[in-house]
């Protein structure tokens, strides 16, 4: 009746995943009590879970990120204070315990840290950027974004029933197989990233299609904002390369489930071409996350020191060679496979030649900023601690990149204080960067600057003294993911990572009270312009947050930087353009389909992992359901009468034309 | 899309004239009429399918000599068997045509009769695969053989599952015309059902060549 679940499941002699859980539950049932209580649930229903709005749904996913950055880092705290106690001593982790909590530790940054962090903010900006109403599959787009919530769930379900992999962040085999790993732990893993995969697959083939389809009149490809542009290029790496994640996946899970032998030691399978494979996919994958990255530096460094960016053409060009290049470099992650030294020679100059676009894009970072009135405001400050920081550990890269070191250094804390290096240098310092930059357009108020400068610094001090040490163990030959050492010189440098975990606890502490005190009080932080930062790109033309259709009528783009030619022009002739003529919108409805859907995905993956089987066949035949009666609806749009849009764009035009009576006033 | 934009934009090319009304140019509307939108968005959505078969398509030529003493695809693939289904298939791809043109020019007995056809022939394919898979496997040749059984099922499976997934789809949308009519968010779907329809035998031919062909061969 079920399967493999049984009370056994649930780890009652582990105090800490049960605290923890206990914890967690708590929260949850405190969370959902107080939000029946005061009676917010039909309010979350319409206008959130519902919701086929790209800002709602790009909030959603940013939210998503930041509570799962809040499990991903405590399983990094207990990592640390690991490995600092572990000198000559069991420390507090058994074995199986601390290789849980690696692999989920880097199963659940990358996957559902990094990447909702992405795409939600691409989901926030992208449309409003290219001067559009919606995305091209607004439904498809909630099912995306409930799907990576499917995903999510599943892992942390593992904490409570049963358990997770205990292979790393990638399931290697033959440690992944059956054999050596017979539990449900792998099994969390693939199917969680199997149904998050299809999420993320759906978000890639919406945002090819919007950016390259869906513009205002005159937003040509060229004028399109450096954002888009890097939110194209990811995009279009995750529809090349996800599939070969999703075939990857499906190939183990056919060998654990129905032993097949596709990566097994006996019947001629071959392990290592799960390397091949699984890094065809996982190289593309980290430019998916720095790309949009990229893309949030050139909008902040731009708008902060007013000045347009610097080689624009140049910049696109370099992110569509490294959307080219991304897939060319692959073996570089396992060069001691032994493919031979001609084989690795080439690999290793394509990685070198990878990072020269990257610098094209660094020095144009630096040109935008020489000569300009830099505002050193908190998005701009995360845009500088990356510049630092991601030059660090792009060299370390290229240092990995060569054969020879890299027979040296793999598998070494070397490798991690690199990889970790570039992804929060980079993608994390790039989303913090652009959650602060967006977040007063999303809500109309700014983020606390006070607080969020305290909370850089601690970040960028904290990474350093966190991960600098952790190069040192690596050229010392201290390898990864050890839960006990006895050699006494590694030990000091272990303390001192800790230490710099602390400091980067005090950061996290700090950006949750930056949020708290900007919502208490958001009446003095009010951003009444819709233009707090004085931007140069599409979306400060609209108020703070925009209405559900954007633009009351779509904007004609006739430059480069669409806003600010039109903001220049209205402060030239101290006056903003004529009304327009207001007509009614049509806009997508609310639909319960993503989240419907995703409550049968978790059911079906649950059964899959635990072998219920008829509870897999009644989910299975739920979610299609759900997809048959969406596709059986008859009005699938609603109406925004042209009175109400024109009341929404009269306040907007009204706040902009307070600000032309001071500046005429000024000058009189 | 309403009737005079239709008329306006016969073809539907998605250039919008000017005077279309504002309520339909909503976020989908912009320069692009929904059509072209959904069209192109489906056909980056099967670009990433046929990478994910190419995943599978790679991984039979890694695997396709490791038969561990078990038997080769010289020993196990029937041609004939194998021509009749690509015949199947790609008859049905011609039949699926007809039936979107027979919706384009709303005759029913066109469309339906033709849906019908392409039901069958798909059917007809799918039991052709499903009877070789079976005596494969009571010839003792089943997937948990070797690495190339493995390889072979997964890859030949995995398009026999968008078969049945297509032949799903197939008659939903039959369901769909017959209780909705030829609206235009149904004609889109039709397209994108073609569409998938044919990439089906884009790679089916990839497959006849690359696994029946090159494999008998050997």
């Amino acid at each position: 009746m079920l399967g493999k679940l049984s009370w056994d499941a649930i780890p009652y002699d582990q105090p800490i995943p049960m605290a923890a859980s206990t914890v967690v539950a708590l929260v949850i049932i405190g969370v959902l009590g107080w939000v029946t209580v005061k009676g917010y649930v039909p309010y979350l229903w319409k206008e959130w879970i519902t919701s086929v709005d790209h800002k709602r749904i790009g909030v959603m996913y940013c939210f998503l990120a930041l509570v799962m950055l809040l499990r991903g880092f405590s399983d990094a705290i207990m990592m640390r204070s690991q490995q600092a106690l572990a000198f000559q001593s069991p420390g507090y982790l058994p074995p199986e315990h601390y290789d849980q909590i690696f692999s989920a530790h880097g199963t659940l940054m990358i996957f559902f840290v990094a990447m909702p962090f992405v795409i939600g903010l691409m989901n926030f900006a992208v449309p409003l950027q290219l001067g559009a109403r919606d995305v091209a599959f607004p439904t498809l787009n909630s099912v995306g974004f409930w799907l990576t919530a499917t995903g999510a769930l599943l892992v942390n379900v593992s904490l409570v029933v049963g358990e997770f992999a205990r292979t790393g962040w990638l399931p290697y085999p033959p440690l992944s197989e059956l054999q050596y790993s017979p539990g449900v732990g792998v099994d969390y893993y693939l199917w969680a990233l199997q149904i998050s995969g299809i999420g993320t697959l759906l978000t890639g083939v919406n945002f090819v299609t919007t950016v390259l389809k869906i513009h205002a009149p005159g937003m040509t490809y060229m004028r399109m904002p450096m954002f888009c542009w890097t939110a194209l290029a990811s995009n279009l790496l995750i529809v090349a390369a996800f599939p070969i994640l999703t075939a990857t996946l499906a190939m183990l899970l056919l060998d654990r489930y129905l032993g097949f032998h596709f990566f097994t030691n006996e019947a001629g399978g071959n392990m290592m071409m799960f390397m091949n494979l699984i890094w065809a996919w996982g190289h593309p994958e980290v430019y998916i996350l720095i790309l949009p990255a990229f893309g949030v530096f050139s909008e902040v460094v731009s708008t902060f020191s007013r000045k347009p960016l610097f080689g624009y053409r140049s910049m696109v060009m370099a992110t569509m060679v490294i959307c080219l290049l991304s897939f060319t470099v692959w073996l570089h992650h396992f060069f001691t496979m032994g493919a031979g030294a001609d084989v690795n020679a080439i690999f290793g100059i394509m990685s070198m030649i990878i990072a020269v676009p990257t610098g094209v894009k660094v020095f144009n970072w630096l040109f935008t900023m020489y000569g300009g009135r830099i505002e050193f405001s908190t998005p701009l400050l995360w845009s500088l601690g990356f510049m630092v920081t991601f030059v660090v550990g792009g060299m370390t890269g290229v240092l990995l990149a060569v054969p020879p070191a890299d027979f040296v250094l793999h598998n070494s804390l070397f490798l991690v204080a690199h990889f970790h290096n570039v992804i929060i240098g980079g993608v994390l310092f790039g989303a913090f960067a652009g959650y602060n930059y967006w977040f007063p357009k999303a809500f109309g108020f700014k983020l606390h600057e006070g607080l969020g400068k305290a909370a850089f610094w601690c970040w960028l001090v904290g990474f350093y003294v966190a991960f600098m040490p952790l190069y040192v163990l690596g050229l010392m030959g201290m390898t990864r993911r050890m839960q006990h050492y006895d050699v006494p010189a590694w030990h000091p440098w272990l303390i001192i990572a800790a230490f710099g975990a602390a400091i980067i606890l005090a950061a996290i502490v700090l950006q949750v009270a930056q949020l708290v005190v900007s919502i208490r009080h958001r009446e003095e932080l009010r951003d009444l312009t819709g233009d707090p930062w004085d931007g140069r790109s599409l979306e400060w033309a609209t108020p703070s947050p925009p209405p559900a259709f954007n633009y009351a009528v779509l904007p004609t783009i006739e430059g480069e930087e669409a806003y600010w030619d039109i903001k220049q022009r209205a402060f030239e002739r101290l006056q903003l353009r004529d009304e327009p003529e207001y007509r009614e919108i049509e806009m997508p409805k609310n639909s319960p389909t993503g989240f419907v859907c995703a409550f049968f995905a978790s059911f079906m993956g649950f059964a899959l992992i635990w072998h219920i089987w008829w509870l897999v066949g009644v989910a299975a035949f739920g979610a299609i359901a759900t997809f048959v009666v969406f596709a059986w609806r008859d009005e699938d749009e609603y109406i925004i009468p042209a009175d109400e849009v024109a009341r929404i764009d009269r306040a907007n035009r009204a706040s902009r034309r307070a600000v032309l009576e001071q500046m005429r006033a000024a000058a009189r | 899309m309403s009737g005079a934009a239709a008329a306006a934009d016969p073809h539907r090319l998605g250039r919008s004239s000017g005077h279309r009304h504002a309520a339909s140019e909503h976020a989908a509307g912009g320069l692009h009429a929904k059509r072209i939108i959904t069209g192109y968005g489906f056909w980056i959505f099967l670009l990433s399918d046929i990478i994910m078969f190419s995943a599978f398509f790679a991984a039979y030529a890694v695997l396709v000599g490791n038969t561990a003493d078990g038997p080769s695809g010289k020993d196990l693939f029937d041609l004939s068997n194998v021509a009749i289904e690509t015949a199947c298939l790609l008859f049905s791809s011609f039949t699926c045509g007809i039936a979107g043109i027979g919706a384009q020019t709303r005759r029913g007995s066109w469309f339906y009769g033709a849906m019908a056809v392409t039901f069958l022939f798909g059917a007809a394919f799918l039991a052709l695969e499903i009877h070789e898979f079976a005596g494969l496997v009571a010839r003792g040749a089943g997937p948990t053989r070797s690495a190339f059984l493995s390889a072979f099922f997964t890859l030949v499976g995995c398009h026999g599952l968008h078969v049945t997934a297509g032949l799903l789809w197939l008659l939903t949308m039959m369901a769909q015309v017959y209780a909705k009519g030829y609206r235009a968010d149904i004609l889109r779907r039709i397209l994108c059902f073609s569409l998938f329809w044919h990439a089906l035998d884009i790679i089916w031919v990839a497959l006849f060549t690359v696994v029946y062909l090159m494999g008998a061969g050997q």
